[in-house]
């Protein structure tokens, strides 16, 4: 049996799953040194699903804390941000544009080396071993902790970085190295900063695994456990040690994984309505659809996989208005037992609504006995609208297609919808998140330029398939189950054809021992 | 005479992406480049072709290659100031202003770059009143002014005078250089003097750039329509007629590699009022609109991609299956629509059996 752990900022959810079954779940507030809430939401599955500690094979566990470590600026050490690609780059330095804040934080140590790759491979620079080593000088006598190694080009080639990695080590003990050919993909910048904002994490990572470590140690739970990254694979407790930053977005991911279990579908919406707002996304091959645009994280702009979500204002708490026609954006939020109708306040809900209309029994339904009919009716109408055009607006195809509800708000949804082939509302909606940590499986990702010149389409294809299954296989999964689940090519633009970006994702289950 | 400086490259990056029409580059890193220079050096002075002295020495500067290798390997940044000083020491001349040679892009932020750095004026225009994929289409080279002599730069200094007889061997040669220079280079050619600038510049385009970008941004701050502000901005410009194409959602990009180009299509489908759909072909810049088999706008008038909520532009490259976009197309300017003019970068000069037709006749 495998548990799987939501560590949010309001609440701590746990499951207890027997392969794909639900045994038993538990929801409850997060405490402020995290481990307690961890040990009283596993105790808790453990004892209602009858399972002792030697009964669990894994433990995966979904988790904000590095998100907010960096949305906050706290609990964050100063970073010597070291890059190789001299004498090109120097137009733009390390951090250039960071919020002054967060890089004061890490205290804008930027060290420019000559160095890095061309998109053919090609060197350059050869790196500069000398000036390295006065980098590394610098860094111990200001205490820098903490190195970020980026190198132009290096998804193509990651020697140079790895040439780095081994000579800061050398001049500098101690040192947290993140490299960041393992971090991000092609997209400079954005990688540099990914790879700061992971070097910024590294004493973090370190105390917050050993929290889970101790709260596990404390139930004898001796199964590995493994923490969700934003593309909804899992990492070692070593890996997030080394690599924090990947688990950012996890959180929307796992709610859409998990949804994507509990209805058994792999191509679908799932619409995740909460309180004040509802998220819509899309399930390929099981996967949620990810998000084109750059993304930025407490200011700074990353080109992580995030699931491609859109947030609408439909929720539990949303006030409705015009007789219906109109509901939200606004919501009563967490204050819907004071002012909601059928707990005695004065604002009619999407609560009072579906209470009214007798999709729930919630509060006093005496108190919306005096609503209309027609006004029921529209409202229905109205909100089942809300979610249809949302819904048709994230699909890629105009197939009907299953449409998942999750979250509290999905007492709101009675009826068929024209974008949805059907509705389906799974049992345990209200734990997604957990159970898609639970579930999550293990991937490998390959991106990079290949030149195709010599080696053809379908042999880099090949190899940039098999690159990712064997980094997939690498990081834990079963070689028999893993397969490729997304292919991307872009062709360089204007340049000769030989040059292609290709993009290949393999993903497998986890290998268990028991 | 006005300025542009650190206050205005939002804007004008917003609106260097839109007349990029799907190529150019994204002007992000560009901008970047730009705002450290007018950190350092303060804002520069925008001469209109009219006040460009007829005397001045007038030289175009940007950037040439990949956008996908700008975004991995850095502009070194000193680069674009040595190509001009290259460009300089073989004509025994310095500079009295820069020019744009490419209004879309990346490109059109470089030359704010070079003229912060050089203590120079910028020439408000350009050579493509958007983007184009390749150094022969510009209105420099449609009107006479030869390209060469040209210097291509890298990263180290490196640098090659090229000159040849026509700007079409200009760009074959460049081509191949910038290739060996690992696939971005840093460029200056067209010499011209400001009488001839006048003659054969498409006017007054990085202007323009700054108010589309805020024409967007103060729609968006007074909740108006963003596409609707961006028609009546239009309409008061030399570029004159813009409207809604077609608004859907994208359902099918397919892309491949023709002579060094991404070629493709992009299908959308309509939502809200709009029915059929809309397939657009693209060769790095967005090249021709079929709504249900009926031509909607063509090469060079603009076809723009945008983004359905908030009108940021969407380069082909970033093109995904899903994406929510309304496409715009605006009328250029009469220069770039001349039979000369339409033999260079019309069209048949993509490989396209269709004719050219104006924006504003095709309803």
């Amino acid at each position: 049996m495998r548990i799987g752990i939501d560590v949010g900022g309001t609440n701590t959810d746990a499951v207890l799953m027997d392969g794909m079954a639900v045994k038993s779940w538990h929801k409850s507030p997060t405490t402020p040194d995290v481990s307690t809430g961890i040990m009283n939401a596993l105790r808790t599955v453990m004892e209602e699903g009858g399972a002792a500690p030697s009964d669990i094979s894994a433990v995966m566990i979904g988790t904000t804390h590095f998100t907010n470590a960096v949305v906050e600026r706290k609990r964050l050490l100063e970073v010597a941000a070291v890059r190789l690609g001299l004498p090109a780059t120097k137009g733009l330095p390390p951090m250039v544009d960071w919020p002054p804040d967060l890089g004061q934080a890490l205290g804008y140590h930027r060290y420019l080396v000559h160095g890095g790759h061309e998109f053919d491979g090609r060197e350059i620079a050869p790196l500069n071993e000398a000036e390295l080593r006065a980098a590394c000088k610098d860094m111990v006598a200001k205490g820098v902790r903490a190195a970020a190694i980026t190198s132009v080009f290096s998804p193509v080639n990651s020697g140079m970085e790895d040439r780095a990695a081994e000579i800061i080590a050398e001049e500098v003990p101690g040192v947290a190295l993140s490299l960041s050919h393992q971090i991000g993909r092609v997209g400079f910048l954005e990688r540099e900063n990914a790879t700061v904002m992971n070097a910024c994490l590294a004493d973090l990572a370190a105390k917050v695994v050993q929290s889970f470590k101790d709260a596990l140690g404390t139930l004898k739970i001796e199964a590995p456990f493994y923490i969700s990254q934003n593309d909804g694979t899992l990492m070692t407790a070593e890996y997030v040690e080394k690599y924090p930053v990947l688990t950012f977005a996890s959180g929307p991911t796992n709610s859409m994984r998990g949804a994507a279990l509990l209805a058994n579908a792999k191509e679908a919406m799932v619409v995740d309505i909460g309180g004040t707002t509802s998220d819509v996304g899309m399930l390929i091959h099981g996967f949620p659809r990810e998000s084109s645009v750059a993304v930025e994280i407490g200011g700074v702009r990353t080109n992580f996989r995030m699931p491609d979500v859109l947030a609408f204002g439909l929720g539990g708490g949303s006030i409705v208005r015009d007789e219906g026609s109109r509901i939200g954006p606004d919501s009563v939020g967490y204050e819907l037992t004071e002012r909601a109708l059928v707990f005695g306040g004065d604002v009619l809900t999407t609560t009072d609504i579906a209470v009214a209309a007798g999709l729930a029994d919630i509060g006093d339904r005496s108190k919306v006995a005096h609503l209309s009919a027609g006004l029921i009716e529209t409202a229905i109408t109205t909100m089942h609208r809300m979610v249809d055009e949302a819904v048709d607006k994230m699909k890629t195809s105009a197939e009907p297609l299953p449409v998942i509800l999750v979250g509290g708000g999905s007492i709101l949804m009675s009826r068929d919808l024209p974008s949805a082939s059907e509705i389906i509302k799974p049992d345990h909606a209200s734990v997604a998140n957990a159970i898609g940590a639970a579930i999550a499986q293990v991937g490998g990702e390959v991106d990079r330029v290949f030149s195709l010149e010599g080696l053809g389409r379908d042999k880099a294809l090949a190899q940039a398939k098999d690159e990712a299954s064997e980094k997939a296989i690498g990081a834990g999964a079963r070689p028999e189950t893993v397969q490729v689940v997304d292919i991307e090519e872009v062709p360089l633009a204007y340049l000769p054809s030989s040059a292609t970006r290709i993009r290949v994702k393999a993903v497998g289950d986890l290998e268990m021992s028991a | 005479m006005r300025t542009i400086g650190l206050a205005d490259l939002d804007d004008l990056c917003r609106g260097a992406a839109i007349l990029g029409t799907g190529g150019g580059g994204d002007p992000y890193i560009g901008g970047l480049l730009a705002a450290d220079a007018m950190r350092a050096h303060g804002p520069v002075t925008l001469l209109s072709l009219e006040e460009t002295p007829d005397d001045a020495l007038v030289i175009a500067v940007g950037g040439m290659g990949a956008p996908t290798v700008t975004i991995e390997k850095i502009p070194n940044g000193d680069d674009y100031v040595w190509a001009l000083e290259a460009l300089e020491r073989q004509l025994g001349r310095n500079a009295d202003a820069v020019i744009p040679f490419e209004a879309g892009g990346m490109n059109s932020t470089i030359p704010l770059k070079v003229a912060a750095e050089r203590g120079i004026p910028v020439v408000d225009g350009d050579g493509m009143g958007r983007a184009f994929p390749e150094l022969q289409m510009e209105t420099f080279n449609v009107y006479g002014v030869p390209a060469a002599p040209m210097a291509v730069v890298n990263e180290w200094g490196d640098s090659v005078i090229i000159e040849a007889h026509d700007a079409k061997m200009v760009e074959w040669l460049a081509r191949g250089v910038t290739i060996r220079m690992g696939g971005h280079s840093a460029i200056a050619e067209y010499a011209m003097d400001g009488a001839t600038a006048r003659r054969v510049a498409v006017p007054g385009t990085l202007g323009l750039t700054v108010s589309v970008g805020r024409w967007i941004r103060e729609a968006r701050e007074t909740h108006e329509d963003v596409f609707d502000a961006l028609i009546k901005g239009f309409a008061d410009t030399h570029y004159q007629h813009a409207r809604i194409l077609y608004s859907g959602k994208l359902t099918d990009v397919s892309r491949r590699t023709a002579r060094g180009f991404a070629v493709g299509q992009a299908r959308i489908e309509g939502l809200g009022a709009w029915s059929g759909e809309m397939l657009i072909e693209f060769q790095n810049e967005n090249l021709v609109a079929y709504h249900d088999g009926v031509l909607r706008a063509i090469v060079p008038d603009l076809i723009c991609i945008l983004d359905s909520e908030t009108a940021e532009a969407i380069t082909t490259e970033r093109l995904r299956y899903g994406q929510r976009v309304t496409v715009l197309g605006v009328s250029v300017p009469d220069i770039m629509r001349t039979s000369e003019a339409l033999d260079v970068f019309g069209p048949a000069a993509f490989g396209l059996q269709e004719r050219f037709r104006p924006i504003e006749a095709l309803t």
